[in-house]
């Protein structure tokens, strides 16, 4: 069996890499596409406006910066708190985490109204602003990341994995923590301006990036006609309930929190019962699609057949799906509300003041997301084709520990 | 305002600089660091911003008239802006109605940047862009704006404005362009002249009356007396981020 | 591996042939020299040779003393360039490719985006040379680069 493992099947399949690298090559050229156009024309060709200044392409930006983070969750398991099983699967979860990263980014910068000027963000820091601190932990993610999985994949720096493996675990903690906070700390919108922004945002990338993980992990073994082993299967899906329950959970307590403040209660009335399409993605895509079903599928009994198709693919795909909608609440319905300038007054004007603002993303905004994760799919396509990045489980080791577990 | 006001206003700008180029040239020959200039108020070219100065605004809602636009429709042939009011389209002053939900007591007031203090879209611009003036006059600088939107998101006031499209036949005083956020500037070039902003010129002008303009830090300026004359508020003084801009009747 | 790294090999040598042959590319062509119309005025703030070199040092220079400290000279100030150099026939320093910035940017193929929020075309109501207040401020331009508005 351990034979097996090492060797890299994907070496014989030449013509499906090919078909995938082009599924992800038109994807990423749509993307280009987009880009270009908007930067001949202006963004006055997307749904996004004065009012929706931030659209779909940072939905998914966020939403593949944050997994991003989680996904090195799984390395750090390893690394940090040495467990075997997890160590085993650091490389693909370190590399997981860069590709995701790159994804998000890209998305990112070719959604600047300068993109051009991408060199003035990378030498001109105004240290006042969480954006700018996010620059510098995304940066040095790549570098860290990069440097740690050297450290696992080199069998003379091994030693240094653990040390290099601490500094990533924490580097991504800030990471998530300034993500969370460029919606924390402002302080002018009803749907930010929250200290619990940052805390909800890693333990929701803890959520998403395992599940990002998994559903690679799942991609992996079948297109390698393997099995994953039950006791590997059974604790990745507990930790990724675990995760989905803090995420519910940090939901729960930042609602009531606003529930409890009569200023915030126009806004929660508006996300929670008549926000229109808001309301709809926050309780049936946040909480049912990406919560609640994933944990029922997690932990209803199935039969053994069953079971493998719902754990390792159907629910942490599910959890991935509710990261979008959680985003698209938090970051589309937090500007799509208004801003209370007079409480207490009604107020109207020709600049949309006092209204809930609509926002339909058109074409390019759509191409451009999706490039972020076209990005992400071809680079973990290559790397995962060109090193060995299949977890490879010491399976006589595992049973040792599992009697003892 | 009519044709010939203008064309008075034109001269005036005409002299005015000329005397400044006669200030500058007895300045730089007669005695050298003494600011002769500084007797008429006006300040020299090279001079800059001074830190002794901050610029505001007092606006009179009760003076301020339901339908009128005047000082939108100012700002907007100032700084060549379209005039359109879509939603992708740029608005540095705009006029507010609101009404009181208990008395249903209704004013009309105009929005435009509040210049604060501690200005929330100068803490959060990545680049430092987002920039406050010595003298309290907040702009965007758009040489080194990458636009990414995030000081459009932090602005309490919604008064930033992000360029959607390019545009041609600008100002030459007032470049704006398609990528960049933008918003009221108190008028800065005209600031630098000596003058008001164009809001308040042709509020005045059209004899409302209702927008001062002035230096908050010199205690016998116009508007400093009004203010300490009179009871003013500052919008969302929850944030206390110290407007330059107030308003009185609310 | 080895494929990969043939593949890559290949794909630099691309590369290095697009990147040799577009850089070659002008003098290979024979383009002539940027034929510049003569601005208003007797001579320019500084001396041709030096504003050749230096010019966006100068107007760069110029750009955040007024951006952002408010320092209004106009000698420097790239508004006055347009009002010089604006073109008799398109009354633009970029509108076509004869006119004085495009002129020797698209000859020299370095991209502008002074335009993008820049006007081309000098103000209607302005005059141009307006008292050439600036003149009587530095003495030198070198010193202006060094010491930003301060020589009074």
């Amino acid at each position: 069996m351990a034979h097996e493992l090492c060797t890299n099947q994907m070496e014989c399949r030449t013509s499906q890499f090919v078909a995938l690298l082009a599924l992800g090559g038109v994807v990423v050229l749509g993307a280009l596409y987009a880009f270009f156009t908007l930067e001949h024309h202006g963004h006055v060709l997307t749904g996004m406006n004065n009012q929706i200044v931030w659209g779909l392409p940072h939905v998914f930006a966020v939403l593949l910066i944050v997994a991003a983070s989680g996904a090195l969750n799984v390395a750090s398991i390893g690394s940090v708190f040495g467990k075997q099983v997890y160590k085993s699967r650091a490389p693909l979860s370190g590399m997981l985490a860069l590709a995701l990263l790159a994804g998000g980014l890209a998305v990112l910068v070719l959604d600047l109204g300068r993109p051009d000027r991408l060199i003035v963000a990378m030498t001109h820091y105004n240290f006042n602003s969480i954006f700018a601190w996010n620059m510098i932990f995304y940066n040095g993610f790549f570098a860290i990341v990069g440097l740690y999985l050297i450290t696992l994949m080199d069998r003379k720096l091994k030693g240094w994995s653990k040390p290099v493996g601490y500094v990533a675990f924490f580097w991504r903690l800030g990471l998530t923590t300034a993500t969370g906070s460029i919606f924390g700390f402002i302080v002018a919108r009803a749907g930010y301006n929250s200290a619990l922004m940052a805390p909800m945002f890693v333990v929701m990338s803890f959520a998403y990036g395992l599940a990002v993980f998994m559903v690679v992990q799942a991609s992996m073994y079948r297109w390698n006609g393997i099995t994953l082993d039950e006791g590997v299967r059974r604790r990745m899906k507990n930790l990724l309930a675990i995760f989905v329950g803090g995420s519910l959970y940090f939901t729960v307590v930042f609602h009531l929190t606003n529930m409890y403040f009569a200023k915030q209660w126009e806004f929660e009335r508006f996300i929670l019962v008549d926000g229109g399409i808001y309301t709809k993605m926050f309780w049936v895509g946040q909480v049912l699609i990406g919560g609640v079903i994933p944990l029922i599928l997690l932990f209803i009994p199935r039969s053994n057949d069953a079971k493998k198709m719902c754990f390792c693919f159907a629910a942490p795909l599910l959890v991935i799906l509710g990261g979008f909608a959680q985003m698209y609440v938090t970051i589309i319905g937090g500007q799509a509300f208004p801003l209370t300038l007079f409480p207490g007054h009604e107020v109207n004007s020709n600049f949309f003041d006092g209204v809930i603002q609509s926002y339909s993303p058109t074409v390019y905004e759509w191409l451009l997301g999706m490039g972020g994760v076209g990005v992400t799919f071809l680079l973990t396509v290559i790397a995962v084709r060109a090193f060995k990045f299949m977890p490879q489980d010491d399976f006589h080791a595992l049973k040792m520990r599992r009697s003892t577990d | 305002m009519n044709e010939q006001s203008k064309q008075e206003l034109d001269e005036s700008n005409d002299r005015r600089a000329f005397l400044k180029t006669g200030a500058l040239v007895a300045g730089a020959t007669v005695a050298p660091g003494v600011l002769l200039y500084g007797v008429a108020h006006s300040r020299a070219p090279e001079e800059g911003a001074s830190g002794s100065k901050r610029w505001g605004m007092l606006i009179d809602t009760t003076k301020c008239g339901g339908g009128c636009n005047d000082c939108v429709t100012a700002c907007n042939t100032e700084n060549g802006l379209s005039g359109e009011t879509g939603p992708q389209d740029s608005q540095w002053i705009r006029k507010l109605n609101i009404r009181d939900l208990r008395t249903d007591y209704v004013q009309s007031l105009p929005m435009l940047c509040q210049h604060c203090e501690n200005p929330p879209c100068v803490d959060v611009c990545p680049t430092g862009a987002s920039m406050k003036r010595a003298d309290g006059i907040v702009l965007v600088d758009r040489h080194s704006c990458i636009g990414c939107r995030y000081c459009m998101m932090a602005c309490p006031y919604k008064a930033r404005s992000f360029v959607h499209e390019p545009l041609t036949d600008q100002n030459p005083e007032v470049p704006r362009g398609k990528g960049c956020v933008e918003s009221c500037t108190f008028c800065v070039q005209r600031v630098d002249r000596d003058e008001t902003p164009a809001c308040v010129e042709a509020c005045n002008a059209n004899g409302h009356n209702a927008m001062i303009f002035g230096d908050l830090k010199d205690p016998a300026s116009e508007i400093s007396k009004a203010l300490k004359a009179t009871s003013s508020i500052e919008v969302r003084a929850d944030l206390a981020l110290n407007t330059g801009v107030r308003y009185q009747g609310i | 591996m080895a494929r990969l790294a043939n593949w890559l090999r290949l794909a630099a040598m691309f590369v290095a042939v697009a990147f040799s042959a577009t850089a070659s590319f002008p003098v290979a062509a024979g383009v002539d020299l940027p034929r510049l119309e003569k601005g208003k005025g007797d001579k320019c703030v500084e001396d041709t040779q030096f504003m050749r070199r230096n010019h966006m040092d100068l107007l760069k220079h110029h750009r955040d003393d007024t951006m952002r400290k408010g320092i209004r000279t106009t000698r420097h100030s790239l508004k006055k360039c347009v009002e010089c150099h604006a073109s008799e026939k398109s009354g633009s320093v970029a509108a076509s490719k004869e006119d004085f910035c495009a002129a020797c940017h698209s000859y020299a193929s370095v991209k502008l985006d002074c335009w993008d929020c820049h006007a081309t075309k000098p103000g209607k109501k302005d005059l141009p040379l307006l008292g050439q207040s600036g003149t009587a401020v530095n003495s030198s331009p070198l010193n202006s680069i060094a010491q930003p508005g301060e020589s009074k």
